[in-house]
């Protein structure tokens, strides 16, 4: 009797677990589902190459946000990469120092601080002393987003790499600063570059912390010291204004960055998998 | 003189890990010096002030504070029980073939922007809100407000407690189940065991996903309503401690407005790194 009730619970239990992956899953097949419904109607050539039309008039495009958008990711990579990858270099070649476990935890605390608080501070150090909102600012705030992201993956990668090779190039009397230049860190590149994709993926969607450093510019501007349009601020302009064509507009934005973001990700996927089959013995 | 070149790799990397500790510091730093106006004028009055007024120049958090609670625990609520249920389907039930693809799809969850959230909520999900408002005979029956926002916190962090929950058993050594199953158990008390083993951690992954709700921006910006009142209602507009930096921030046009801003994310910070570092001690309890 008590065996039919434990059996009882145990497959009603089992059955929760699958529900729960369904409703999951159900949101995500919706959001996409309308991202791309939406958006792919919104698409069209002008949408690339034209400007932000006033209000009130049909038609223009994001181009100068889809530029800002790439700028100001490629001003955070210029940050976060050089620092990110030799802090990581860092941490894995002397793993247990008081020092590195500081260092780890603080990109750890880096990585859950909420990425509006990051924006206050690239305001604090980069718009109030010139007062002014500019890229750099921007590419700042998305740069210190991006820094515990390629610190881990870097850490992580390096430890991968077998031993033998670093043994290899010690052996032949290489000093250790050789052995990771030359050896370790070309081993591990691919998987690192890997990283460092996610991490732009994740950067390129961030809204809040642009709000106040990079600001919005109706405008064309290659400037970095002037502020600069993104997708996600005109989205977000676009999708809380009362006009239909903007709606319409923020939709075809959102299926961008949505594409931009699968893309990064698919690829990141594919590498990680051949280093997987790369590594196994 | 290849110890002394050791050295000065050692050094020379190191400067760079520094920065990392200086970043973090200067957060810290700067969010106290550009709130010191704040500080200054209302101190600890600064938490406990339930009116917003900046015409006035009369500042209190109250509202936000409450606003980011409640919405952070009732996304809490909602996302637990999901996020378990994926964790333990994963691990412990998926047919292998499965897994892989499951994990990777709940993670896509997470790649998705927090504006297209936002989007999609403003254009799909506070319609059905509202329908399901107007069913209830709620008033008002806006669909921006609590329930909105806390349904898509729920949606935006339930990948974040599963991959981390699915970490945490994935840990647990399976004499656990196997001693379990030797003692007569069905399949969902084996599970109850695995769980049994890595609650510690599970707590910690659950903290992991409040402390990722406390900090969103953009999705709940545009669908709370940005109101601050402090109700318990579900149905009213309410406002968030980030939502309101995200809204104000340019516009406010005095210094004590924006030192009052400033502090808000001070809080934020402080809030967040707290319960980041506690739910992280407790997840390495159980991995490491």
């Amino acid at each position: 009797m008590t065996s039919l009730r434990r059996r009882i619970v145990s497959r009603a239990a089992e059955i929760f677990c699958a529900f729960s992956v369904l409703v999951a899953l159900l949101p995500l097949a919706f959001i996409l589902f309308y991202v791309i419904k939406e958006g792919i109607g919104a698409m069209n050539l002008a949408f690339f190459t034209q400007m932000p039309k006033p209000v009130g008039e049909a038609g223009g495009g994001m181009a100068n946000a889809i530029v800002g958008t790439l700028i100001l990711i490629g001003l955070a990579a210029l940050f976060a990469v050089p620092v990110g990858v030799i802090c990581g270099i860092h941490l894995s070649e002397y793993p247990k120092s008081k020092f590195s476990t500081m260092a780890r935890f603080a990109a750890d605390v880096l990585n859950g601080v909420p990425s509006i608080v990051i924006g206050i501070f690239a305001y604090g150090i980069a718009v109030l002393p010139v007062k002014r909102f500019s890229a750099i600012a921007g590419g700042i705030a998305l740069g210190i987003l991006m820094l515990p992201i390629v610190i881990r993956t870097t850490e992580e990668l390096l430890r991968l790499v077998p031993a033998g090779l670093r043994e290899g190039a010690l052996a032949l009397g290489a000093s250790r600063s050789r052995a990771i230049f030359s050896v370790i860190l070309p081993a591990a590149l691919p998987g690192i570059l890997t990283g460092i994709l996610v991490a732009l993926a994740r950067v390129a969607g961030e809204t809040a912390p642009l709000l106040f450093t990079s600001f919005n510019n109706r405008f064309w501007t290659t400037n970095l010291g002037q502020p600069i349009a993104s997708l996600t601020v005109q989205v977000f302009t676009y999708a809380i204004s009362p006009y239909e064509d903007w709606h319409r507009q923020a939709w075809a934005g959102a299926f961008l960055l949505v594409m931009m973001i699968l893309a990064l990700s698919m690829i990141a996927r594919f590498a990680v998998r051949r280093l997987e089959r790369m590594n196994r013995p | 003189m290849r110890r002394g070149d050791d050295r000065w790799f050692r050094i020379g990397t190191g400067a760079f890990a520094a920065l990392v500790l200086l970043v973090v510091a200067g957060i810290g730093f700067e969010l106290t010096r550009q709130s010191l106006l704040s500080i200054e004028k209302f101190g600890f009055g600064f938490w406990k002030g339930r009116v917003w007024d900046p015409v006035s120049g009369d500042f209190g958090a109250l509202p936000f504070i409450w606003g980011t609670l409640y919405s952070a625990i009732l996304a809490l609520l909602l996302s637990t029980p999901i996020a378990l249920g994926i964790a333990v389907f994963i691990s412990e039930l998926s047919p292998r073939a499965l897994r892989q693809p499951l994990a990777y799809l709940t993670e896509l969850l997470a790649a998705i922007p927090s504006i297209v959230y936002g989007l999609w909520g403003i254009f799909v999900l506070v319609p059905i809100i509202r329908k399901l408002e107007v069913m209830l005979g709620a008033k008002p029956a806006l669909g921006v407000g609590m329930l909105s926002a806390a349904v898509i916190l729920a949606i935006m962090v339930v990948p974040l407690t599963s991959s981390v929950a699915r970490e945490i058993l994935k840990n647990v050594p399976s004499t656990q189940r196997e001693a379990a199953y030797a003692l007569g158990a069905t399949r969902w008390e084996a599970i109850k065991v695995a769980i049994g083993f890595g609650r510690t951690g599970i707590i910690g992954a659950v903290m992991l996903g409040f402390g990722r709700a406390l900090g969103e921006t953009m999705a709940v910006t545009m669908v709370i309503g940005n109101n601050p009142q402090i109700t318990a209602s579900l149905f009213k507009p309410q406002y968030t401690m980030a939502a309101v930096i995200a809204n104000e921030f340019t516009e406010a046009a005095d210094e004590l407005y924006l030192h009052a801003l400033i502090e808000i994310g001070l809080l934020l910070f402080i809030i967040t790194i707290a319960i980041n570092l506690l739910s992280r001690l407790l997840v390495r309890k159980v991995t490491a």
